[in-house]
Parts: C-alpha cells; structure tokens; sequence
C-alpha cells in the first residue's frame, strides 16, 4: 500500500509540472494562435537560471522562484517581438515549426555547453525532511511543489477567468482587431502573454529543478506527454489545463503501480479515446 | 463634395484603401460636425463598412487624410484612434462568446469623461438589465445590437460610429434603436451611420452621403430627401 501511495505523490509532482507547462501552453495558443513547441526548453531555462543564479550570484531558491521566470520571461518576451509577432495571421504550421527549430537551438547550445549529464540543484533547507502521514512519508519539498503549483495554476485560471485583465485576453483571443478598436493595445497584450506563459514554463523548471536535476533535455523528455495533456484537456482551454495535468498526472502514477508496462503510454491511449470521442478536449469549446 | 468643412468633427479627405492587392476606397471625402447624425448610404460593396473601418484605424493600409478633432489620425493605430474619442459599433456586431453580457458592456475602457453610466444605458435598454449574466452570444439579435450599441455608450467617444444597427432586426427593435439614437443626438453625441434602410435613416439623420464603387458620390440634407427621391433610388437600386 504504501508503493501506491508512494505512486500517488509522484504522479500528483508530474501532474504539478504538467498543469503548469500545459497551462502556458494553453494561455499562448489561446491568445497567440502558436502551439509552442519552445514550451520544453524554456522549462529547462527556469531550471538553468535557478542553477546560475544559485552557483554564479549566490542566490538560492527562494530567489530563483522569483528572478528565473522573470529572467526567461523576458527571454519570451524577445522572441515574440522578433520573431513571433511576424507570424501573425499565418497558418499554426509556421509557429510551430519556429518554436521547433528554436527549440533545437536552444537545447543544442545548452547541451553543448553543458553536456547531457545532470547538474544538481539542492531542496532548499527549508524544505527539507519529511511528514510522517500515518501511512506514508510525504517529503517536505514535494508536498511544496504540489501546493503552490496549485496555487498558481488558480490564481492565473482566476485572473483570466474572473477580473477585467481576462476579459481583455479572452476577447482578444476571439476578435484582437475589435479589442484594439475599443483600446487596447492588443499587440503589447499579446507580447506580455508569451511572456508570462513562458515564465510559467520557467518557473515549473525551477521546481523541478530540486527533483529532476537540471539537464539541458528535461523539457526534451517532458513536452511530448504535455501536449498529450493539452490535446485531451482542450486547446487553448484554461480549466482543461489544469485539471486534465493533475488528473493524468494521477492516472500515469496509478498506472506504474497497477501495470508498470503502460505507465508511459496511458496518456496517450487517454489522448487517442479522448480524440475519438470528443476531438475538441475534455474541456475544449466547440467552434 | 468639398463642401466647408470648417469645424468639423470628423473630416475625411481623399481618403484611399485597400484590403491586401484590393484596391476598395478610391478618394472618399466627407465631413461630420458636432451634433450631427450623418449617414453613409450605398449598394453592397460600396465601401461604406471599409469607410468606418478606416476611420478606426483598422485598415492596414490606407491613405489620403481623415482629421478628428482637428488632429491627423491616419497614421494612428486603432486603440490611439479608439483613445482619441471615436468608436465602431461594428456591423456583425463582435458581442465576445467568451464573455458575459456584463463583462461585454464594460469591456471597452472609459476613454474620456461625458459617457453614459450603467444605470443610464440600462434606462436606453431594459433588456439588458435583466440579461447580465447570460453569455453574450446567447442574446437575441436585438439585444445584441442593444449590447453593442450600449457598450461604446460607456467609453466618452465624441464620435460614434454604427454600422448597419438596424439589419436583421424586428420593426419594433429598429424603433426603439431609432428612438436611441434621437435621445444620443439630443445628448450631443456626434453620430455617423451606415444604412441600407433609408427610410428609417430619414427620421434619424440630418445629412446623408451617397458611396457608389468607393467614392462618395452625392451628398444631401435630410430636409431634401424628398427631392432626391427618385435620384437616390437610382444609387441605391430600390
């Protein structure tokens, strides 16, 4: 019993990661019409600029949970005004193929620069040891990373669900031409939503950071099975994000418990069902 | 057409547009002053929408002059357009799926003091009251048109722009839309409508401009509708 239980907390760690990683995607194809396949190496930037700040200023994590999703925020930022914002109106395969060889690129110089192996990023003493629940051992640090994951995820569901901002970034996202004519500077909107969907991307890679190392190919490894996750929690859907991250995360761990053989593929069988039964997602609006 | 434009509202001069190679306004020249309600009238594909659109800013490329308030906007984008007090209502309405029709009402941002409140549009359009927390589109066409005429009410635009408020809707709903934008009138709004159904912009318009292939091409006071009758059955096709 306690194996599974043991399952059930990694599977709600990746569930964490996913409904993060799965929600930035989300914001930005919502709003940008991108499918960012970047989405990956920006996750390993968070963690590169939590390993930098830690080894190259001193800072730890506490700092690096702020400044790292700032730092490769801007990154995002850069982009989007450089290259990105010249693809608007083109079809999704432009994007996609950008966001791909930028990925590469960036996966390349870091692993060039880095090698392949792992860096080790410590659990901040804080965070450290263990609670004793009665029938398991839950960790400090990933008990940590399930909560405020949480957190996040329904702060920013609340912030594009619930106040003015999301109104702005959900009408931009049906009629950008309209939501300029009233005011807004869309272009500037759409610039600060890449920006924060990546920092969301960084910010997932700096709590991982602790768990998986930092290894120039851990968003490599990651992205594929997120976009499983936004394909059956429904593009672009917010809510989707969120709870189809958590509930595969809950479904894969519970898999390498009942039948470790499957453990990587359940997502994509739920993916395919999901496509055959609904192929707008879950969660997904119909056109 | 170069009649004294002397202070003017909205001046528009040699106005040209395209829509990528299509070449859709070919010099159009009109004017608009304080007060006034101006229809632009015309045959389908007279380039009265890409008229509006133009003055908004949301053209991509367009040329000639259009002044506001004494100042030069053609080379301004549309939420600087939007910012300096005038706004669209557009003529397949744009009411967002996504939003409420509270969060529809209030989404474009005040831009200058002297609009309307809440409880002020609500008095213009009950139904809306009682609607707020439906889905946008899940409005009937006539309260969408309410929705969309009712939320550029908000913002302070001197100038309001309507395309087309009246298509598709029942006799009743074109009433109470005239009667709403008499109320505007008699407020001070500055109005400039797009309409196809010229009877009804008759009771509502003081000055009338006729758009044929791009151009405006005739141009008349309400008080001489009578007269030009027959002339503007001809344009119009009716």
């Amino acid at each position: 019993m306690q194996a599974l239980y043991g399952q059930l907390v990694v599977g709600l760690i990746n569930g964490s990661f996913y409904a993060l990683l799965s929600l930035g995607l989300a914001v930005i194809f919502g709003m940008l019409n991108i499918i960012n396949f970047a989405h990956g190496a920006f996750y390993m930037m968070g963690a590169f600029a939590a390993y930098f700040l830690l080894n190259w200023a001193g800072l730890g994590y506490w700092w690096a949970l702020l400044l790292a999703p700032l730092m490769v925020g801007a990154v995002g930022v850069l982009v989007e005004r450089t290259m990105l914002q010249w693809l608007t109106g083109l079809d999704h395969l432009y994007g996609l193929l950008l966001t791909f060889g930028l990925a590469l690129v960036i996966q390349g110089v870091f692993q060039n620069e880095f090698g392949s192996s792992g860096l080790p990023y410590a659990i901040p003493a804080e965070l450290r040891g263990a609670q004793n629940l009665g029938f398991m051992f839950l960790p400090n640090y990933r008990a940590w990373v399930i909560v405020f994951s949480l957190v996040v995820c329904l702060a920013t569901w609340f912030v594009i669900e619930r106040t003015k901002l999301g109104a702005y970034l959900r009408a931009a996202t049906e009629r950008p031409e309209l939501v300029r004519a009233f005011g807004i500077d869309v272009p500037r909107m759409i610039t600060l939503t890449y920006g924060f969907g990546v920092a969301l991307a960084a910010l997932a890679g700096v709590l991982a950071a602790p768990i998986n190392q930092v290894r120039p190919l851990m968003g490599a490894d990651f992205i594929i099975v997120v976009f499983a996750v936004v394909v059956i929690g429904g593009m672009g859907s917010i809510m989707g994000s969120i709870v189809t991250g958590f509930a595969l995360g809950l479904i894969e761990g519970l898999t390498k418990y009942f039948y470790p053989e499957a453990s990587s593929t359940v997502v994509f069988v739920i993916m395919a069902i999901v496509l055959l039964v609904k192929p707008n997602g879950l969660f997904g609006r119909t056109a | 057409m170069a009649e004294a434009a002397n202070g003017a509202l909205l001046t528009v001069a040699g106005l040209e547009a395209w829509y990528g190679e299509s070449h859709i306004l070919h010099g159009v020249d009109f004017h608009v002053r304080p007060g006034e309600v101006v229809t632009l009238l015309g045959r389908n594909g007279a380039g009265k929408t890409t008229t509006l659109k133009s003055v908004m800013g949301m053209i991509g490329k367009r040329s000639g002059s259009i002044r506001f308030d004494g100042a030069e906007t053609i080379r301004l984008t549309s939420d600087r357009i939007a910012r300096a007090g005038i706004a669209l209502c557009p003529e397949e309405r744009g009411i967002f799926a996504s939003l409420d029709v509270k969060e529809n009402l209030t989404l474009p941002p005040v831009v200058r003091p002297g609009g309307l409140s809440l409880d002020q549009i609500f008095e213009l359009f009950p139904n809306l009251k009682e609607r707020l927390g439906s889905q946008g589109t899940k409005l009937s066409g006539g309260e969408q048109q309410m929705l969309a005429i009712g939320r550029i009410l908000r913002t302070g635009a001197r100038l309001l722009m309507l395309d087309e408020p009246t298509e598709g809707l029942a006799p009743v709903i074109i009433q109470q839309i005239g009667r709403t934008i008499a109320r505007l009138k008699q407020s001070g709004f500055t109005i400039l409508l797009v309409e196809q159904n010229f009877r009804w912009a008759s009771k509502v318009a003081d000055r009338f401009y006729v758009m044929e292939h791009g151009r405006v091409v005739d141009g008349f006071a309400s008080a001489d509708l009578e007269a030009n009758k027959q002339k503007l059955q001809d344009y119009l096709g009716v």
